[in-house]
């Protein structure tokens, strides 16, 4: 099964098991389904719940945000992650600070969801990952797809938690086949962390962690230095970016010789770094060197291809990064 | 269009003050006998917006006093529009507010206890003094200090609300017409039918900037532009209001529809404290039901002074107790 029907059907059973969910975004009806066709079937299905909303990402998050005030659960689809900007006093100063500025906990089951980043030429308002402006916001949690995550999942936990989640979809996972693992690889799970290893994890030199849209990148650089260089990595692959929980993932860190947490974002003020801080603050007396960042170029995202690729975090910026983490 | 159309279509300058004639048939012009304030509900009425006055009047002398914490915008001047609303909304129905809310609330719940707490940080504070004066949320009344946030967010609890007969109100100013989460919402009430009214307190000063040099055009021929109705007042009369406004928003209900009212009303404090830049003697002479009212001297001397005894005795309740407790912060 592809990513897309994963997610797909994730939402319809939401949608059916919930009869107080609803869909809301821009061109998500019938028979369009959503410019990434994750939303098809589901206004036929759901007619009353699935709603189109003219182009308006403030108002149909605030009218979402209103739903979920009333008790409703409601999901919405910012056409690209990069319009989100827009609905950013919707989500920040209104969904998440409701949660608690009113001195006592306001259940809010809303899913604000963005397909997000580049690889695709979209240029540079169409190929964003802005995974870190939403870092850190008080009773806003961050999710991101993942090939490895079933979406049933995911989407069950952040309308559980009844707190205000942006899910952050790769573009380029759409198509992408759910669980598909080289051979090489096996794989366990650490709480909703997916761990990707080759033979014993106990033995692995360098320890990636990376989000779902960049778990393939990493998996590539994985394969690649083991075949040339015999040198083993294993992957965490998180599920919720924040807030993040490192503690059951330290034995595991604590082991590695290095550690790269690797992102599409551009430079500066990344999730990386917050995560970096976490793991610095309980293995600093241990760690052999500081965890190594690797992310997008500090740049916007060009549209030409070649140019694109050298903004964008790559299979063999990862690569590069383990070994100098290693050197 | 041309640069010469854009000059010639410019409406003036007061229209946006002055355009405020309504959508609805000419309410019923005999309603002088209504004034008096006899029956035991214009009593009630009275009571309420002396209540708010006086709260208001408190509060800004204990911020003079270095009392309150941050900062606080009183609504004094503008307590009829609260008061003449309050019968026409129900328990179900949901009541957005604005950063100058502290009359919606007391007309909405008459506790002025707990919203004071909520002020000082006291124990009984509506929302454990987390909140404070602009983010309150009591059952279905629920404020926020971001202008033109709330009314995205009201459509969304009328679209919950929508066929059940109750409605969400949101309370704005003049100056949030700025916001383009405005129109987006006022667009999707038109095209999903939401029972949405808008409650416009056009005080005509948004914070220091007049409605005349931050409005073009009108508010009504806004809402047109979204085919929505718009009803505008002027009275300061709460019976006249609420006869005008009664079957309108029965209509909100029962037709599904939205509707912006627009109260052409009078800011006769500061923004928020100290802050006020029109000539003092302007302030002075905007109009103030206050001091203008038809109501019988001898009770509203009666009322006026049990209102300022009860704030009083509020006041003293209130800054005598602990401070609030927020489990996230013991």
């Amino acid at each position: 099964m592809r990513v897309a029907e994963n997610l797909n059907s994730a939402l319809g059973d939401l949608l059916e098991q919930d009869p107080k969910a609803y869909l809301l975004g821009e061109d998500i009806l019938d028979p369009y389904g959503g410019a990434f066709k994750i939303t098809r079937g589901l206004s036929t299905r759901f007619p009353d719940r699935v709603l189109g909303t003219p182009i308006s990402e403030s108002g149909l998050t605030g009218v979402a945000a209103g739903l979920a005030l009333c008790g409703d659960t409601a999901i919405v689809e910012i056409m690209f992650g990069d319009f989100v900007t827009l609905a950013f006093d919707q989500i920040v100063n209104f969904a998440a600070k409701s949660v608690s500025m009113y001195g006592s906990r306001v259940p809010m089951r809303l899913v604000v969801r963005c397909p997000t980043g580049g690889g695709r030429g979209y240029g540079p308002t169409h190929s964003q990952s802005l995974q870190k402006h939403f870092i850190g916001v008080p009773g806003l949690a961050v999710y991101e797809m993942s090939a490895l995550h079933d979406n049933r999942t995911v989407l069950s936990a952040m309308v559980k938690a009844a707190q205000p989640c942006v899910f952050f979809e790769d573009k380029v996972l759409y198509t992408r086949r759910m669980h598909d693992l080289d051979g090489l690889f096996q794989r366990d799970t650490i709480g909703d962390v997916a761990h990707v290893f080759i033979d014993d994890p106990a033995t692995a030199d360098c320890v990636i962690i990376a989000p779902g849209g960049v778990a393939d990148r990493a998996l590539g650089a994985m394969r690649q230095i083991f075949l040339d260089r015999e040198i083993t990595c294993c992957l965490l692959v998180p599920s919720r970016l924040y807030p993040f929980d490192v503690e059951p993932l330290l034995p595991t860190l604590s082991a590695a010789k290095a550690i790269v947490i690797a992102e599409e974002s551009t430079a500066g003020g990344t999730w990386g770094a917050e995560i970096a801080h976490q793991i610095h603050q309980h293995l600093w007396q241990t760690l052999r060197r500081p965890v190594t960042l690797a992310h997008s170029t500090d740049s916007v995202i060009p549209t030409a291809a070649h140019l694109e690729q050298r903004v964008l975090l790559q299979e063999s910026t990862i690569h590069t990064a383990i070994l100098a983490a290693l050197s | 269009m041309t640069a010469t159309d854009l000059h010639t279509d410019v409406p003036t300058v007061d229209a946006a003050r002055t355009d405020l004639h309504s959508d609805a048939p000419a309410a019923d012009a005999a309603r002088a006998e209504l004034h008096a304030p006899t029956t035991e509900v214009a009593r009630a009425d009275l009571d309420l917006l002396l209540l708010i006055r006086h709260f208001e009047l408190a509060l800004l002398d204990l911020f003079g006093r270095g009392e309150l914490n941050g900062t606080t915008h009183t609504c004094l001047g503008q307590e009829y529009v609260p008061v003449a609303l309050t019968p026409l909304l129900g328990p179900d129905d949901y009541v957005f507010s604005n950063h100058r809310g502290h009359g919606h609330y007391l007309a909405r719940f008459e506790d002025p206890e707990g919203l004071l707490a909520e002020i000082m940080g006291r124990e009984g504070a509506v929302c454990s003094g987390v909140g404070g004066s602009q983010h309150i949320l009591r059952d279905r009344y629920l404020s926020t200090g971001v202008q033109g946030e709330s009314l995205p967010v009201g459509a969304g609890a009328a679209l919950h609300l929508r066929g059940s007969g109750a409605l969400a109100c949101v309370y704005i100013g003049d100056g949030t017409w700025g916001e383009g989460s405005v129109y987006e919402a006022l667009n999707l009430a038109s095209l999903w039918r939401l029972p949405l009214l808008v409650i416009v307190e056009n005080n005509g000063i948004a914070q220091s900037t007049p409605t005349t040099r931050q409005l073009a055009g009108t508010i009504r021929d806004r809402a047109h532009a979204f085919g929505i109705r718009h009803h505008g007042v002027t009275s300061t009369d709460i019976s006249e209001i609420r006869s005008q406004l009664a079957p309108l928003i029965e209509s909100v209900r029962t037709d599904s529809r939205p509707l912006v009212i627009e109260f052409e009303t009078h800011r006769l404090g500061p923004h928020s404290k100290g802050d006020d830049t029109r000539p003092p003697d302007q302030v002075r002479n905007l109009p103030d039901w206050y001091r203008q009212s038809g109501w019988n001297p001898i009770e509203f001397a009666q009322a006026d002074q049990a209102a300022r005894t009860r704030v009083d005795q509020v006041v003293r309740d209130v800054a005598a107790r602990p401070l609030s407790r927020w489990p996230a912060c013991e």
